[in-house]
């Protein structure tokens, strides 16, 4: 994947001198107003590419880390989070599915889920952010479905026969979240700490939580 | 290092929404991911608190819609931060109607000033 090296500088290009058609309205206006600030030193052009990039990849999997984090220390709010994903999340003040809702699917040791959209790339980003690039990949849509357990210990993820595997299809009116299990080891950390340990793959259900070294 | 995405921005609700797709901001053109970077910059830099800059897009968009002004959500936000920068003192119509008029006329082509302060 490097056919768009991006380093965070090129976005000017299109702007320079070799225009064929006059640029818009707003794309000049946007352009005085970037130039004036900078010379008054308000702002620095490689502050907005980083801003602007930030927010197009990053919207965050940190606000589904700490929707676990929280469930983890907390047995009302995670009993509220299973019952009804969507309103819990809106508790912590993620939400803008726009009508879609969100369950929460608990793993434990007898049931791992694990998440899919196999039509497109329906995907909860409220609260995981932009979905990864395998997420939307044909290989994993259909082969997730067919054979999950090979698909997860691709992930390394490896499930004793007596798990239960469950694949859940996403949908537009139906998002899913997974809760993974809180690793053994963590019972003194803090939700913040914790909520450190989340991963967006867990969240998707093809990894699990790993412990972290020095608590072990 | 770029802050986190301020949820106050993210999550603007309603006529305000950010668009997007599948969750991903959608820019239909490059200047309105600058124009989004530079408004959000400037609360970074605490120029003005976020909620000034999402009551000046409502009004804008209420204004435009009450007067059938077919305007882009981008537009709207631009002449949003425009108002507030003109409110705060910051720029000055004459400064932006002169620097525009250079870049297009093409006797300025310093592509986007420079990158650090």
């Amino acid at each position: 994947m490097h056919d768009d090296n991006h380093d965070g500088h090129d976005h000017h290009d299109g702007h320079g001198g070799h225009h064929p058609e006059p640029e818009s309205y707003p794309a000049l206006r946007t352009r005085a107003i970037e130039s004036l600030l900078a010379e008054k030193g308000l702002i620095a052009s490689d502050a907005i590419d980083a801003i602007v990039e930030k927010f197009e990849q990053d919207i965050g999997p940190m606000n589904g880390a700490k929707v676990v984090a929280r469930a983890w220390v907390d047995p009302e709010f995670k009993r509220r989070l299973l019952e009804n994903g969507t309103e819990a999340i809106a508790e912590m003040g993620y939400w803008g599915t726009q009508g879609a809702e969100i369950i929460v699917l608990e793993n434990t040791p007898d049931v791992h889920n694990v998440v899919v959209c196999t039509l497109c790339s329906c995907y909860p980003w409220p609260v995981l952010g932009l979905p990864p690039m395998w997420y939307k990949s044909a290989p994993y849509r259909s082969r997730v479905v067919r054979e999950p357990r090979a698909v997860l210990k691709e992930f390394g993820t490896e499930l004793g026969d007596d798990v239960e595997v469950r694949v859940q299809d996403s949908t537009a009116e139906v998002r899913y979240l997974v809760l993974p299990e809180r690793p053994e080891g963590t019972e003194r950390m803090s939700e913040q700490e914790l909520a450190a340990l989340v991963t967006r793959d867990a969240m998707i259900g093809v990894t699990k939580i790993q412990v972290p070294a020095q608590v072990r | 290092m770029a802050k986190d995405p301020n949820p106050e921005v993210t999550t603007m609700d309603g006529e305000a929404a950010l668009p997007r797709s599948n969750g991903e901001l959608v820019f239909e053109a490059p200047w309105e991911g600058r124009a989004f970077g530079i408004a959000v910059a400037l609360n970074e830099q605490q120029v003005y608190p976020w909620r000034s800059f999402r009551d000046a897009l409502v009004d804008h968009i209420a204004a435009d819609d009450a007067e059938g002004r077919e305007t882009t959500y981008y537009e709207r936000w631009l002449a949003s931060l425009e108002t507030l920068l003109l409110e705060q003192g910051l720029v000055t119509e004459e400064e932006l109607d002169a620097r525009m008029a250079e870049y297009e006329s093409g006797e300025r082509d310093d592509d986007w000033v420079p990158h650090t302060r």
